[in-house]
């Protein structure tokens, strides 16, 4: 059972990963730099709990905070691009996270031994959950209370007039700024919640692997964070949520049994799924 | 209601708009003809602020607009069309309208939350409205991008009327249309300026230039090259000789 409730959380820790992206993506801003503010909250949320003794919940909070901070300074400088060329700055803001990771050290004495970020080993010991003697069960019920509250509150958004703002933004933005919307203020509160979002992800998945490093925030995670709206559809917040068990669930834990034949089919069943549902798989409606 | 002062508007070498003097009184039915690469989108493009202009002033009830974003002029009360329809297609009819509503009383009345979020009664029964003048009520749930042209172009206009314009500026809105839709078209155009919209009409259909307008300014290689009422436009000879490429007696 566990193997299933650890999967259920690496799910639910994508699908907020996911969902950052997707509320970008509404925008029409194809945006590599989730991973950088998932590292952002995992950093966060790991040393209030670690070095500084907090308790989980508050420690998200920060993750949320400091995840929508930075994503909003990005997002200033970053959105005056478009297309490929957001793609590139918002990549090498993702790079320069992970590198300044790399380079982080930020350790105190706890009894024998040293606790906190150290460089390029990573972080370890981030063991909210074990010393707290929270069962896999019950981590991955917690982590899921957010996916849930994540997915509401962009369902609600996508309902809301914010929600319509945001895709006439992605359709057509001279036509939106035509009818007096304020392109800077949408894109960059997109960039803002979906920051918030990773955030939150970026500190459960600190949490429930206690352990981690600069690689676990590297392009691969990046691409993916984008790669489950795009796959899913940008229809509602579902799609998100099938690709990533598409992805996650399938692709990666269901073909395990195939060994090194797996790593050939995982890309060219993306390829598949994408030519034989190419708005995802809950697109947009179809043009007539 | 708005005065350009030698406005212009160069592409590298290509004068655009070249020093175009011109001014629109409130109330009135503006039209602005000239043959095709004359300049008139363009002039709508810099008045809306979606170019800067290369140099010249652009002053909207007594104020400069030069500073102001075009999200902003929108607020100011300048609304448009587009003359290649520029709907949001993946929304519904009715979301079209809703994302529009942006005037500064709309800005005003509502609570920043509550604006966002939106569905006020109020909201709905002004988007209604606004659906029941373009005839397109029983439209409101169908994706814009799967509406005829015609109806597209109805939303259009339906869409730039929902942030409570001054001034409107259509940029050839009977492209395309048959006669029996441009007569509708008129009607609308007509009962707009009843309501107390400004118009600035960019149009090549002379049926209806000739038809709604109080005066007309004629645009050839981004100057203007004649003015007045459409008698006297009709009769000029600057203008016959710019549309029909020759001396027309």
């Amino acid at each position: 059972m566990d193997f299933y409730f650890g999967l259920a959380q690496i799910v639910g820790v994508h699908t907020l990963l996911g969902l950052s992206a997707y509320i970008v993506l509404l925008t029409g801003q194809v945006s590599l730099a989730q991973a950088g503010f998932f590292a952002v909250g995992a950093y966060t949320a790991g040393m209030l709990t670690v070095l500084a003794g907090w308790h989980l919940v508050p420690a998200l909070g920060a993750s949320a905070l400091s995840g929508a901070a930075i994503a909003c300074a990005v997002g200033f400088p970053a959105l005056r691009v478009k297309g490929l060329m957001l793609v590139i700055a918002t990549l090498a803001f993702g790079e320069g996270v992970r590198l300044f990771f790399f380079n982080f050290d930020y350790q105190i004495a706890r009894g024998d031994i040293k606790v906190g970020p150290l460089g390029g080993e990573g972080f370890r010991q981030i063991r909210f959950f074990p010393e707290n003697g929270w069962t896999t069960g019950e981590v991955m019920l917690f982590i899921w209370l957010f996916v849930v509250a994540a997915m509401a509150l962009l369902w609600w958004f996508d309902r809301s007039r914010y929600g319509s703002v945001l895709r006439a933004v992605g359709e057509d933005e001279l036509a939106a700024q035509s009818v007096g919307i304020n392109l800077t203020a949408v894109k960059v509160s997109a960039m803002t919640i979906g920051g918030a979002i990773a955030g939150v992800g970026g500190g459960l998945y600190a949490h429930y692997t206690t352990h981690i490093e600069h690689t676990s925030f590297n392009i691969l995670v990046a691409t993916f964070a984008v790669a489950y709206p795009i796959v899913g559809g940008l229809r509602n917040v579902f799609g998100t949520l099938l690709a990533v068990i598409f992805v996650q669930a399938f692709l990666i834990e269901g073909l395990r049994f195939l060994g090194d034949w797996r790593n050939l089919l995982f890309g060219a069943l993306i390829v598949l799924a994408m030519n034989l549902r190419p708005s995802g798989f809950l697109g947009a409606r179809r043009r007539a | 209601m708005l005065e350009l002062h030698a406005l212009s508007r160069h592409f590298g070498g290509v004068k655009a708009v070249d020093g175009l003097d011109l001014t629109v009184a409130e109330g009135q039915i503006f039209g602005l003809i000239g043959p095709n690469g004359s300049g008139k989108s363009t002039t709508v493009n810099v008045v809306t602020g979606l170019f800067p202009p290369t140099s010249g002033r652009i002053v909207f009830r007594g104020e400069d607009l030069a500073a102001l974003p075009t999200h902003q002029r929108l607020r100011a009360g300048i609304a448009r069309t587009f003359q290649n329809i520029r709907l949001f297609g993946q929304l519904s009819v009715w979301q079209n309208l809703w994302v529009a509503q942006n005037s500064a009383e709309d800005q005003a009345r509502h609570g920043f939350v509550a604006r966002w979020l939106g569905g006020q009664r109020g909201v709905r029964a002004e988007i209604a409205q606004l659906l029941e003048f373009s005839g397109l009520a029983h439209k409101q749930d169908e994706l814009a991008a799967n509406l005829a042209f015609g109806e597209q172009r109805r939303l259009e206009l339906a869409r730039a009327m929902a942030a409570k314009p001054k001034l409107l500026l259509l940029d050839e809105p009977a492209a395309g249309m048959n006669s029996e839709e441009i007569g509708q078209l008129r009607e609308r155009i007509l009962k707009l300026r009843e309501r107390g919209v400004t118009i600035l009409l960019v149009e090549h259909v002379m049926e209806l230039v000739m038809g709604v307008t109080d005066r007309i300014a004629v645009l050839n290689f981004g100057q203007k090259i004649a003015e007045g009422t459409p008698a006297e436009i009709q009769a000029h000879p600057a203008v016959r000789k710019a549309y029909l490429g020759g001396d027309p007696s």
